[in-house]
């Protein structure tokens, strides 16, 4: 079974068979899963979607798999949550955070990607996997390469948070540091592509890896009672995920289960690695490659694949993007942490701070409903909070020792 | 010693298989005359109708993006290594189109490059 006619060139239409091809060998241009919507639509019902476990493969017919998932099964349906305190404090009237910090089995939303890919790695028989990585990509790579018995390779700059590295090595992969920002190792990654025939998720396997993100956008309509909000948030590294929401918004309106929808796409980036968002607030779709500089290591990349798909995403879409500093993204992992409860990376400070700003702006109007997409775990990071957070008191044992310090606390309190 | 290219797989038809290639210049826009003059067709692989590098190929001169360079006008010396990258997007194959509720064929495209 399965819904997948072929690839089809993006740029100039040529179209290719379903194999492990990442770019147009005429024009460059990126390849793209063709599906048969037609017979997909005869099928796929939300009383069916409904019926299945709580997991992304509730929506398999949407997915480029031929058979069944055989890597990260349990994958996806993290929680909306309703953020009313957040809300109360931004003065909005409707907001929810889509939490993929607690997505399984790695806490990133790259756990979606990665279980598809590695199920089309399968597919296609491959027994070497890979991965050019920022961290959470690596994470999920490694773990799910275990899951699935194939052999790993994570390609990471030398300088990632430690909590990326041993949350990668603890997998008993190969791991290689590049000196050099995730740019050069991206490019290091499509010469080993080419050279050793792995399958390196984003990059010969790109077409079908990045489908992965559409569940992340399905969940969030299916959440919502059937409907797409009227404003999400994202944060862009390569820009590969807004490009997805995009689609998985279209599709689901097509196939009739929502609606209709009028969704606008916000970009966030950190102000040190902001290629994309420069594009926007120039009003060009060339991106203008930069060097990183920013806490914000999950997504500093300076020459995003994606940037101008994901330009494109944003203006049709009639949505913004904003770019914020590392003092501003910490203060937004501090206030998500402080009203909702839930402690996410530097990706997700970046896109707490930036919906918070174009609320400021004027941009998001404070009656329609919103969605800030959380796609990392805070753990992960904890470098950038360390020196950020209140000394706690350290005493002896002692009850009188404690109620001194109730007492320090108290006073200027009530 | 001349400079070296690596050649990408979609272009090593046009190399008879090689994925190096040797060739002369003093800027990366001879290189590319180079390629073309012993590979002819190579060139409009590469670049656009207006002589630019396409958007979605990356060249790195000694692993240097040449955008962080002088792009077409970066100077390049003997013994310089060259590599010639696909970029890799993977975007999304819809059309937005708001006002017809966002139902377009995924065959549609529109060419505003």
């Amino acid at each position: 079974m399965g819904f997948v006619k072929g690839l089809r060139c993006r740029e100039c239409g040529k179209e290719y068979p379903k194999e492990p091809l990442h770019v147009c060998s005429f024009c460059f241009g990126p390849l793209e899963v063709d599906y048969d919507y037609d017979g997909i639509k005869k099928v796929l019902t939300r009383k069916l979607i409904e019926s299945r476990g709580k997991t992304m493969w509730r929506y398999r017919e949407l997915l480029p798999i031929d058979g069944e998932p055989t890597v990260g099964a349990q994958v996806g349906f993290t929680p909306l949550v309703k953020a009313n305190n957040l809300a109360r404090l931004l003065g909005v009237k409707e907001l929810y955070v889509k939490n993929d910090s607690v997505n399984y089995p790695t806490f990133s939303f790259k756990d979606r990607v990665v279980s598809t890919a590695l199920t089309k790695a399968k597919e296609f028989g491959f027994k070497t996997v890979g991965c050019a990585t920022t961290g959470n990509l690596g994470n999920a790579v490694a773990a799910q390469a275990v899951q699935a018995g194939l052999e790993s390779y994570i390609i990471m700059p030398a300088d990632l948070e430690q909590g990326k590295i041993i949350g990668t090595l603890i997998y008993g992969t190969n791991v290689i540091k590049v000196r050099g920002n995730y740019d050069s190792v991206n490019k290091l990654c499509s010469e080993i592509a080419d050279k050793y025939g792995w399958a390196i998720v984003n990059v010969n396997l790109r077409p079908y890896y990045g489908e992965g993100s559409k569940t992340y956008g399905y969940e969030i309509m299916e959440q919502l009672g059937w409907k797409a909000p009227r404003h999400i948030i994202v944060p862009m590294a390569g820009g590969s995920l807004i490009t997805k929401i995009e689609k998985s918004i279209k599709e689901f309106v097509k196939l009739g289960l929502i609606d209709n929808a009028d969704t606008k796409l916000h970009g966030a980036q950190a102000s040190g690695s902001s290629p994309i968002t420069t594009a926007i607030k120039a009003e060009t779709d060339v991106i203008k490659p930069v060097k990183p500089k920013t806490i914000a290591q999950s997504i500093a990349i300076g020459n995003p694949a994606d940037g101008f798909y994901s330009v494109k995403s944003i203006n049709v879409s009639g949505g913004w993007a904003e770019d914020v500093t590392d003092d501003e993204l910490v203060e937004g992992i501090k206030l998500l942490a402080r009203t909702e409860g839930i402690f996410t990376e530097t990706a997700g400070g970046v896109t707490v701070a930036v919906t918070r700003k174009l609320i400021e702006q004027g941009r998001i109007p404070k009656d329609e409903s919103i969605v800030i997409s959380v796609t990392g775990n805070g753990l992960k990071t904890q470098e950038a909070v360390l020196d950020k957070l209140e000394e706690p008191e350290i005493i002896n044992p002692s009850l009188a020792e404690f109620v001194a310090i109730m007492g320090k606390k108290t006073s200027g309190a009530h | 010693m001349p400079i070296t290219v690596r050649i990408p797989t979609p272009l090593r038809t046009l190399t008879k298989g090689a994925d190096e290639v040797k060739v002369e210049g003093k800027t990366i826009k001879d290189v590319v005359e180079s390629l073309e003059k012993n590979y002819k067709g190579i060139k409009e692989r590469i670049c656009d109708n207006d002589g630019q590098i396409r958007r979605f190929i990356n060249f790195y001169l000694n692993d240097e993006d040449i955008r962080f360079m002088g792009n077409l006008n970066t100077p390049v010396k003997d013994g310089d290594h060259i590599s010639i990258v696909p970029a890799i997007a993977g975007g999304s194959d819809f059309i937005w189109s708001p006002s017809s509720g966002l139902g377009t064929e995924p065959g549609d495209k529109t060419h505003e490059r």
